[in-house]
């Protein structure tokens, strides 16, 4: 079964300088008890797409076509406001990036997990008491006292922790999860990583990771979404994306993560460019100004070209594997 | 939490010392002998000596300093000239009134400018905006003389809602409370638009933090974002402006009180000063200097009872 199922969902953004097309028809699933990472730049459109599933676009933006279906048919850009305010929490849950900012500084962070638990019926002691559970859960030491404590006196670590049990406290079928571990050393990143993995299996919940980092998608993810520009460039299992990759993009992004140096060197690699201005997007494919295989066709709208199992790849010559070059 | 409160209160001490030392220095530039002031044109050479020695003006100036310092400490802020009475006890009489008037003032500038500055951030940009917007910049720029002029004539004059004068009958609270209506809202009303400013300016910072995004994405209302989550941080620079701004609201009692007619520490200095009775004038200053170091004071401690991240780092 498909938890999220999003297929050719556009956001436009109205700015002074004209419309801005920031997703152009990003189609991917999130299937039941299945991590799927979305890797891509800054500004490759992953927040957008975060704030788009939960109905939080900012005023300028809105949703031009597409449908966001959640847990079967409920389409989710055709809910109202109070609809969806309802999705959000028990159903769909969310870690954000910034562990620093992300809980309220002048309420306790016992009060803020009670109050998320509004809509449960439960009495206010029982409330509490399921709060110290997941701060359990999450490896908070003394949780029972902890709760009575505020942000500021929690590490980066300890806040991202509390961020994560807050959001696996409400038991949603999908968990997003927006870069939680960026602002956290390499240690604190891996231990992080495996308690996500460890509760996910416990809760039996899907999780939206979203993360730039190439390695932590390797370790935890089981599918990929590789986005550029706004647009799903490439999607399939972890397995073949990495091993396989048949958008140019995804190739020159796994050349360029530092865990694949194998050689001693002073420049690490880039792709040379930059991402296009998204108010005049191209006619053709989004990446060929920047692509090493350009060729004359690439001036045309590339297709979704089908692999198998799966992967797909938005290029016109996602069928031709790029061969090794002789050096 | 003590020991905060204990270092706060240590640099009080030093504040109204220093403001005492200023207050000697500037009573001893006024020109002129006070004791000639003080006893008028038709007195004796003789009895200005008399009264030079029992005001200590012959000492040394460091002598009087140190009399006039550790006297105020004790309370003992000498006695005014026309009635001979203690001057502590004269101020003290009056200090209600202007008390009871700032804080009207205060009631008046916090019950409209945090709902105003609240609903102009929640509909920014909007029509309602942009008129508490004009609004709160035409009150800040009229003074406060003119507001209370105006609101005499109009309130009390023209449409005889509201008392004019006085402080109502004493020992009956809803006749004094009455007659406080007019006078506060006189020293309040530009504070309610310095406050819906602020509340405006802050409350749009934090509705853009993310942990107002956190509270969105778990689904809260909007009301308890807004009043709970949002609110409570946002008026947190209200307080400490508050604090601040009890002397300006000391000085705009000053002039309500003489508008309106009212006893207070604002109508005292003034006849004092009418009056030449300097003790009356120093022993003023000292008492409200006094009181504008203390409500800064509670104007910290509320921001830390409210604000957790400042309570442990008192």
């Amino acid at each position: 079964m498909t938890v999220l199922s999003i297929s050719n969902l556009n956001v436009v953004f109205s700015t002074e300088d004209g419309p801005l097309h920031a997703l152009k028809d990003v189609s991917f699933d999130v299937p039941a008890n299945r991590i799927v990472g979305i890797v891509g730049e800054s500004g490759c459109g992953k927040s957008t797409l975060i704030n788009a599933i939960l109905g939080l676009l900012a005023d300028n933006g809105h949703i031009d076509g597409g449908a966001i279906r959640f847990e079967g048919d409920t389409d989710l850009t055709t809910l109202g406001p109070d609809a969806m305010r309802d999705l959000r929490g028990p159903r769909i849950a969310t870690v954000f990036q910034d562990p620093m900012g992300a809980l309220n500084p002048v309420l306790s962070v016992g009060a803020q997990m009670v109050n998320i638990q509004y809509r449960s019926g439960r009495s206010k002691a029982e409330k509490r008491a399921r709060a110290v559970e997941m701060l359990e859960q999450v490896r908070i030491p003394d949780a029972a006292a902890a709760i009575k404590r505020y942000p500021h006196e929690f590490s980066g670590g300890m806040k991202q922790r509390i961020a994560i049990a807050m959001a696996l406290m409400m038991e949603p079928a999908l968990l997003i999860a927006d870069e939680p571990t960026t602002a956290l050393d390499a240690t604190l990143e891996v231990a992080t990583i495996e308690m996500l993995k460890d509760l996910q299996q416990k809760i039996g919940c899907s999780i939206l990771f979203i993360s730039h980092h190439l390695g932590v998608i390797a370790e935890l993810c089981d599918d990929v979404v590789v986005m550029y520009a706004g647009e799903v460039v490439e999607r399939g299992t972890t397995r073949a994306i990495f091993n396989d990759p048949r958008h140019p993009y995804t190739a020159r992004l796994l050349e360029c993560d530092p865990a694949r140096q194998t050689e001693r060197t002073r420049n690490l690699p880039t792709i040379p460019g930059e991402i296009p201005d998204l108010r005049a997007r191209p006619p053709g494919c989004i990446f060929a100004n920047r692509c090493h295989r350009r060729e004359d066709v690439c001036a045309r709208p590339p297709p979704d070209i089908q692999i198998g199992g799966g992967h797909a790849a938005r290029c016109h010559l996602a069928d031709m594997p790029e061969m090794e070059v002789a050096p | 939490m003590l020991a905060y409160f204990v270092k706060r209160l240590g640099l009080a001490v030093i504040i109204v010392s220093v403001a005492m030392l200023m207050l000697f220095c500037m009573i001893y530039a006024i020109p002129g002998d006070p004791a000639a002031v003080a006893l008028g044109p038709r007195a004796t050479d003789a009895m200005r000596e008399a009264l030079r020695i029992k005001m200590g003006l012959d000492q040394p100036i460091w002598v009087q300093f140190w009399n006039f310092f550790t006297g105020a400490w004790t309370g003992d802020l000498g006695r005014e000239v026309l009635s001979d009475r203690p001057v502590l006890g004269v101020v003290l009489e009056q200090l209600p009134f202007t008390l009871a008037l700032i804080a009207g003032g205060i009631i008046w500038s916090v019950a409209l400018g945090i709902p105003l500055g609240c609903f102009a951030a929640i509909r920014r940009g909007s029509l309602a905006d942009r008129i508490v917007g004009i609004l709160s910049v035409a009150v800040i720029a009229v003074p406060s003389f003119v507001i209370a002029i105006y609101a005499l004539l109009i309130f009390a004059v023209q449409l005889r809602w509201l008392p004019a004068i006085g402080a109502g009958e004493p020992g009956d609270l809803g006749d004094q409370l009455f007659h406080l209506i007019l006078p506060s809202l006189a020293v309040g009303l530009g504070w309610v638009g310095y406050i819906a400013r602020m509340v405006r300016a802050s409350m749009l910072e934090v509705l853009e933090a993310s942990h107002i995004r956190t509270a969105r994405a778990f689904g809260l209302p909007d009301r308890q974002i807004t009043y709970r989550y949002a609110l409570t941080i946002a008026v947190l620079p209200t307080v400490t402006l508050l604090g601040v701004g009890i002397g300006q609201m000391l000085s705009s009692a000053v002039f309500a009180e003489i508008v309106f007619a009212r006893p207070g520490v604002g109508k005292l200095v003034y006849d004092a000063i009418l009056t030449r009775n300097f003790p009356l004038v120093t022993g003023t200053v000292l008492v409200t200097t006094v009181l504008f170091v203390m409500l800064n004071l509670v104007a910290d401690l509320i921001v830390g009872a409210l604000d957790p991240r400042v309570r442990s780092s008192f």
